[in-house]
C-alpha cells in the first residue's frame, strides 16, 4: 500500500491506484475530458496533467500509478497553465455557438473554460466544416463541436459492445465516424443513446434536448418500465412534463440504458390518447361516466354475479407492469371481495414455467444469482433460448463485455442472434427440443465423469432416476432430435462442466412450450449435476420478461400462492391471512389466466377484472380469446389506453402510469427498487391502489392506504421473504434482494448457498416429448415467435415513441433462403401466412437467421400479430401456452 | 463525416474472394492480424472498398468500424481503385510555393473529385504526393509516369485532353 502526498495531504492507497483515483478520494478535483471510470484510462485528452516531483514534465493523472513517497501537486501555476493550453487548443477548432447549443449549461468544455478563465482561443487556423448528421430520429452528431475525446467510441465498443463508431482518418482530418462514414441511421447503430450520454460537450445531443434548458428541469430517479433488467434512470421533468430520460447508476445497469428505456419511456405518459375518465358501455358505445357511477356499477354487478353463480365465476388478471403495491392490493381485492383465488398475472404466458419448475426442483422460482455476478465472474456462460441483446439489451451488453474480457459463450438458440454470432459454440437447435438437448448434455457430463459426486450426494435427490433416463440420450440420438452436430454438443457439455464458474442463463425459449416446466427443470438438472447452484458466477438464471413480472408473482397474483409464495392450499397460510385481513378466504385452487379463457368459453367465468393487460394481443390463438371475452357477462378493464381488449369491456377505468405514482418494482434478480412519481395524474385518472380500495369498500370490505409505503409495510408484515424491505431503507440508498427477512437483513444476492429453499435439490426425471403441433404436409413450416429490440410486447409504450416508429413499425416473418427459393419468395416480398387457427399477411425477411423449415415472427405489430397463428396448447404444470412452436404454411401474397 | 463509398461498382471476382479468404484464414489466429490482412487484400484488389472491408471484418471477427478506422488512418490504404489514368500531384514545399495548390483546385474542379478519388467513368484517379525529387521543375504533376513541370492552372485542360 503506497503512501503519497497530493497537494500536501497524505494518503495511503491500494497498489495500482491512479493519481486521479487517489485525488478523487481526497476530494481534489482534477479536470478530465476523456476519462471514463468504468473503463481503462485513455490518457489522450491531456486535461488531467499534474506535477509529480522528480518526474520529467507533467504527468497524466488518469494513467499514472501511485508509488511510495510520491509528491503530487495539482494546483501549481504550471499545471493550471497546461489546463489552459489544452482548452485553448480545443477552442481553436470548436464551434462556439454556445447560445444555440443543446449542451449549454451541461458542457465540460464550457465549464472548464469558465473555471480556468479561457474566453477565446489564441490560435487561428482551419476549422471543421463537416455537416451535422441529423439522420437518427433521436440525436444529432455535430462534428464542429467534437473534441475527439473518444468517449462515444469507447462507450459503443466497451459498454454497449456494438462498435459502430471509430476515430477515422488522421491529423486535422480525424473525426468520429461510422463504418465508411454512412449516416447514423444506416450504420447498424441500435440507438441506445449511451454515446450521447457519454459526450462531455455538444457534439452528440438528444433531439429532445431542444425542448428544455437544463436549469429549468428537475430529475426524478426511478426504475425503467420495460424489461426486468431493472435499469435505474432519471426522468427529466420540466413544468410537469417528462421531456427526456437519462441513465442513472444502478446495480443492474451502471448508468447504461437501451433504446426502449431511453426513448420509449416518456412519450406514452403524456400521450393525448391516454384514458382520462371512466367509461361505461351503453348500447354498445362507451360514454363518459363519473367515478361513483363506474365504481357503483362494478360493485353491484360483481356482487350480483358472485351471488348468482358463486365466487369462482369471478376472476382478476393483475398487471406485471405495475408496481408491487398495486399488485398486492389487486390480489387482496380478488381474494377478499371476489372471494376467489382466480387471480393471475401475465407471468402465466412468459415465465410461469420458471415459477413452477424451479419451485419444484429448488424450492424457489427465481433467478439464483445477480446480474453483476453472472456477467463478471464466469469463465463460460451457457445461454439457452435468450435473445438477450434484444429482449434484455443491457444484460446483453454485459454478456458481450464478458466475452470481450475472455469469457466463453455457449449459445443454444434456433436463430442466428447477435449472441449466437459471437458465441464460441452455437447450437442451433430445433425449437421444442430443449429437454432432449439438456438430457444430452447430462449424458455427456456423466459419461465423461465430470459430474460433481460430492454435491450430488450431499445436496440433491432423484439422481439415480435421472441418470437412468439420460443414459438413453446419447449425443448422436440428441443430435438427430435437435438437428445439431454431436461433436459440438460434446464440446459444449465439457466446456460448461469443466469451468469453475459457469451460469446457465435462459429465457422464454425454454419456458414457452407445452413442456416448458420440464424444460426449466432440465436447466436446474444440468446445473445441479455439476454442483453449480449456490455459488458465485454460477446458478440457474431465468431472465424475467416485464419490469415487474417477478414482483407480480412475489405479491401473490397467482391462483395458488399468497404473497411471497405462501401456498393457498396450506391451512396455516389461509388462517394467517384471514386473521390479518379480517375476512374468511377461499382455500380452493384458483384458475390460471389461460384456464380462465377456456372456462369463459364454457360459460363458467361470468365476471372478469383485467388490470393493465391486453390478452387479445398477447395471448395465443386470438380467435379463442375473442370468443372468451364475448362470452363473459361483465368485463372491467383498468388501463392507460383504449386497447383491443378494452374495447370488449363494460366499464373502463383510467389508471396511472409508472411515472405518476410511488412504488417498487422487483427486477429479474429479485432486487426491489423504487418507482417514483415524476408528474401528476391528468384528467380524472386515479391511483390504481385507490381504485381497488374504493371497490373493496363498496363491496363491503372497507380498505384504505395512506401511501404506497404503507402498503409495502403491510406486505413486509405478512411476507417473510419481504420482512426487511421498506421504502425507508430503499430511499436511504440500500439495494435489497429478497429473501430479506428482517429490518437489517442485507438481502440475498445468491440463493441456495448452504441449502436449497426446498431442502435437497430435486432432479426431475424429464423425458423429451415433441411439441404439441409439428409441421406436416399441409402446414410444413415451423413458426417460432419472440420479441425484437425496438418494441415492447403490445407496443402500448414503445408504439407511442415517434422515433422508435421511424425505425420499426411493421410486422415481418423471417424465412430461410432455401424455403424462400422453393416458394418463389424474395426478400421484402409480401407473403400470406396460415395456421390451423388463423391467417395474416406480412413482409418476408429472407436469409440464414432461421434454419430451413423454420420461421420467426413477433407479436408486436397489429398489421401481422403472430398470435393469430400460435397454438394455445398448455403445459401440464404451469399452463403456459406453446408460443414457440406451431405449424404454418407460407405463400406469396 | 462524409460517406466514403467508392463511386466505382465493385468488380471483385470469385477467384479474388477465394484468395482473400485464404489470406484471412492464414492470419486469423494471430494477434494484430488486421494490418497484414489489409495490406495483402490491397495487393489483391488494388484498393479496399466496402465489400472487401466487410469480408475482412467478418472473417477476422473485428468490428467494421475498427477496420475502417485503420484503413482511413494509414496513407498506404486507399478506398478507391486507381483510374485508367493515374494523376499524381506534388504538394511538397517547392511545388506548393510555386502554386501547386491552385493546380490541385483546378484538377479537382475539372474532374469533380477530391484527392484520393476516382471519376465515375474510371478514367482518372487523383492523388496528392510529397516531392518527386524534381523541385527544379516545380510545380509538378505526373500522369501515368509522365512528368509535367512548371505548370500553370491553364495548362491542366490541355494535359487532361491527351488521355483516353
Amino acid at each position: 500500500m503506497p503512501k503519497l502526498t497530493i497537494d500536501n495531504i497524505q494518503i495511503e492507497v491500494p497498489e495500482g491506484t491512479t493519481i486521479l483515483e487517489a485525488s478523487t478520494q481526497l476530494g481534489i478535483d482534477i479536470p478530465t475530458l476523456c476519462h471514463m471510470k468504468e473503463l481503462s484510462p485513455e490518457g489522450s485528452c491531456r486535461m488531467c496533467l499534474v506535477e509529480v516531483e522528480n518526474a520529467r514534465g507533467l504527468q497524466t493523472s488518469c494513467n499514472t500509478i501511485c508509488s511510495e513517497g510520491m509528491v503530487v501537486r495539482t494546483d501549481t501555476e504550471k499545471v493550471i497553465d497546461s489546463h489552459r493550453f489544452v482548452l485553448d487548443m480545443l477552442l481553436s477548432n470548436h464551434n462556439l455557438d454556445c447560445f444555440n447549443c443543446a449542451a449549454n449549461g451541461q458542457c465540460k468544455l464550457q465549464d472548464y473554460c469558465v473555471q480556468y478563465g479561457v474566453e477565446r482561443t489564441s490560435f487561428k487556423g482551419l476549422k471543421c466544416t463537416e455537416p451535422v448528421d441529423t439522420s437518427s430520429p433521436f440525436f444529432d452528431f455535430d462534428h464542429t463541436k467534437c473534441i475527439l475525446c473518444r468517449k462515444c467510441v469507447r462507450t459503443c465498443e466497451h459498454i454497449q459492445c456494438d462498435s459502430v463508431l471509430s476515430a477515422a482518418d488522421r491529423g486535422f482530418g480525424t473525426s468520429i465516424s461510422t463504418f465508411m462514414g454512412v449516416p447514423y441511421l444506416e450504420s447498424g447503430c441500435v440507438s441506445c443513446g449511451n454515446c450521447v450520454q457519454a459526450c462531455p460537450v455538444g457534439a452528440l445531443t438528444l433531439k429532445d434536448s431542444k425542448k428544455y434548458r437544463v436549469w429549468e428541469t428537475k430529475k426524478v430517479t426511478t426504475t425503467c418500465p420495460h424489461c426486468a433488467t431493472g435499469c435505474q434512470m432519471n426522468l427529466i421533468v420540466k413544468k410537469g412534463k417528462i421531456v427526456a430520460v437519462e441513465g442513472a447508476p444502478g446495480p443492474a445497469n451502471e448508468g447504461q440504458l437501451c433504446v426502449k428505456g431511453r426513448f420509449g419511456s416518456h412519450d406514452f405518459v403524456h400521450s393525448p390518447d391516454r384514458l382520462k375518465h371512466p367509461l361505461i358501455k351503453k348500447n354498445g358505445k362507451f360514454e363518459q361516466a363519473t367515478w361513483d357511477e363506474a365504481l357503483d356499477l362494478i360493485a353491484s354487478k360483481m356482487t350480483e354475479l358472485k351471488k348468482k353463480y358463486g365466487p369462482n365465476s369471478l376472476a382478476g388478471f393483475s398487471c406485471s407492469r405495475a408496481p408491487n403495491e398495486d399488485n398486492y392490493v389487486m390480489q387482496k381485492m380478488v381474494r377478499t371481495v371476489f372471494e376467489t383465488n382466480n387471480v393471475d398475472n401475465c407471468a402465466r404466458v412468459c415465465h410461469s414455467a420458471t415459477v413452477a419448475g424451479l419451485a419444484i426442483t429448488l424450492g424457489s422460482g427465481a433467478m439464483t444469482n445477480t446480474i453483476k455476478d453472472i456477467t463478471e465472474e464466469p469463465e463460460v456462460m451457457l445461454i439457452v433460448g435468450s435473445n438477450t441483446t434484444e429482449a434484455h439489451p443491457v444484460i446483453g451488453s454485459r454478456i458481450r463485455r464478458a466475452k470481450q474480457n475472455g469469457c466463453k459463450l455457449i449459445v443454444v438458440d434456433p436463430r442466428e442472434t447477435t449472441l449466437a454470432e459471437e458465441a464460441d459454440i452455437h447450437l442451433k437447435i430445433r425449437p421444442g427440443t430443449n429437454v432432449a438437448f439438456a438430457n444430452g448434455i447430462m449424458n455427456i457430463i456423466i459419461s465423461e465423469g465430470l459430474e460433481d459426486k460430492e454435491y450430488i450426494a450431499a445436496r440433491t435427490e432423484g439422481y439415480d432416476e435421472i441418470k437412468k433416463i439420460v443414459a438413453e440420450y446419447t449425443p448422436e440420438k440428441v443430435a438427430a432430435i435437435c438437428r445439431i452436430d454431436a461433436d459440438a454438443l460434446r464440446e459444449a457439455a465439457i466446456m460448461y462442466a469443466k469451468a469453475e464458474k459457469a451460469p446457465i442463463i435462459y429465457c422464454l425459449g425454454v419456458t414457452e412450450h407445452s413442456t416448458g416446466t420440464e424444460g426449466v427443470m432440465s436447466m436446474s438438472n444440468i446445473a445441479m449435476l455439476v454442483g453449480k447452484i449456490g455459488k458465485a458466477g454460477c446458478g440457474v438464471n431465468p431472465l424475467r420478461g416485464q419490469n415487474n413480472v417477478q414482483g407480480a408473482c412475489d405479491m401473490g397474483c397467482l391462483p395458488t400462492d399468497f404473497p411471497g409464495y405462501q401456498k393457498a392450499n396450506k391451512p396455516e397460510v389461509i388462517s394467517k391471512f384471514e386473521k390479518a385481513w379480517g375476512v374468511s378466504l377461499s382455500s380452493s385452487k384458483g384458475l390460471t389466466s389461460t384456464e380462465v379463457f377456456v372456462a369463459a368459453n364454457e360459460g363458467k367465468i361470468k365476471g372478469l377484472y383485467i388490470f393493465g393487460e391486453d390478452p387479445i394481443v398477447t395471448d395465443p390463438d386470438t380467435g379463442h380469446v375473442n370468443n372468451a371475452l364475448n362470452n363473459i357477462e361483465f368485463l372491467v378493464v383498468q388501463e392507460l389506453f383504449m386497447t383491443e381488449t378494452a374495447a370488449y369491456a363494460d366499464v373502463i377505468l383510467p389508471g396511472a402510469s409508472y411515472a405518476q405514482k410511488e412504488g417498487t418494482f422487483s427486477n429479474t434478480e429479485r432486487r426491489v427498487q423504487r418507482v417514483r412519481k415524476a408528474v401528476e395524474l391528468e384528467g380524472e385518472q386515479r391511483l390504481d391502489t385507490d381504485i381497488f380500495c374504493d371497490l373493496m369498500t363498496r363491496m363491503g370490505y372497507p380498505a384504505h392506504y395512506d401511501s404506497a409505503s404503507d402498503i409495502m409495510d403491510e406486505v413486509a408484515r405478512l411476507t417473510p421473504s419481504f420482512g426487511g424491505i421498506s421504502f425507508e431503507r430503499l430511499d436511504r440508498g440500500e439495494s435489497l434482494q429478497w429473501p430479506c427477512t428482517y429490518s437489517d437483513h442485507p438481502g440475498t444476492p445468491i440463493m441456495h448457498c448452504e441449502v436449497f429453499s426446498r431442502g435437497l435439490g430435486y432432479f426431475y426425471p424429464a423425458v423429451y416429448k415433441p411439441a404439441a403441433e409439428l409441421p406436416d404436409e399441409e402446414y410444413p413450416i415451423l413458426l417460432n415467435t419472440g420479441r425484437m429490440l425496438y418494441h415492447y410486447n403490445t407496443r402500448a409504450m414503445t408504439g407511442r415513441s415517434p422515433g422508435i416508429n421511424i425505425i420499426s413499425n411493421s410486422s415481418y416473418i423471417e424465412i430461410n433462403y432455401k424455403d424462400a427459393q422453393k416458394l418463389g419468395i424474395g426478400n421484402h416480398d409480401r407473403v400470406k401466412v396460415y395456421s390451423r387457427r388463423g391467417e395474416l399477411e406480412t413482409e418476408a425477411l429472407v436469409g440464414r437467421k432461421v434454419n430451413e423449415g423454420e420461421s420467426f415472427m413477433t407479436f408486436h405489430f397489429p398489421d401481422g400479430n403472430a398470435n393469430k397463428l400460435t397454438n394455445a396448447a398448455l403445459d401440464e404444470f404451469a399452463r403456459i401456452p406453446e408460443y414457440k412452436v406451431c405449424a404454418i404454411k407460407i405463400e406469396k401474397a | 463525416m462524409s460517406v466514403k463509398k467508392s463511386v466505382i461498382p465493385f468488380s471483385g471476382t470469385e477467384e479474388q474472394e477465394k484468395l482473400l479468404h485464404g489470406i484471412i484464414e492464414q492470419h486469423r489466429h494471430q494477434a494484430g492480424a488486421l494490418m497484414p490482412v489489409l495490406q495483402k487484400a490491397q495487393e489483391l484488389y488494388g484498393y479496399l472498398p466496402i465489400e472487401v472491408q466487410n469480408m475482412i471484418a467478418d472473417g477476422l471477427k473485428v468490428p467494421k468500424s475498427q477496420v475502417y478506422g485503420v484503413v482511413s488512418f494509414y496513407a498506404q490504404f486507399t478506398l478507391n481503385p486507381k483510374g485508367r489514368n493515374q494523376i499524381q500531384i506534388c504538394l511538397g514545399t517547392a511545388c506548393y510555393v510555386k502554386g501547386a495548390g491552385n493546380l490541385l483546385d483546378r484538377l479537382s474542379d475539372k474532374l469533380g473529385i477530391a484527392p484520393g478519388g476516382i471519376t465515375p467513368d474510371g478514367k482518372f484517379s487523383l492523388d496528392e504526393c510529397r516531392c518527386f525529387g524534381a523541385c527544379g521543375l516545380a510545380p509538378v504533376v505526373i500522369v501515368n509516369g509522365e512528368v509535367y513541370g512548371r505548370l500553370k492552372s491553364d495548362d491542366i485542360d490541355g494535359i487532361l485532353g491527351k488521355y483516353e
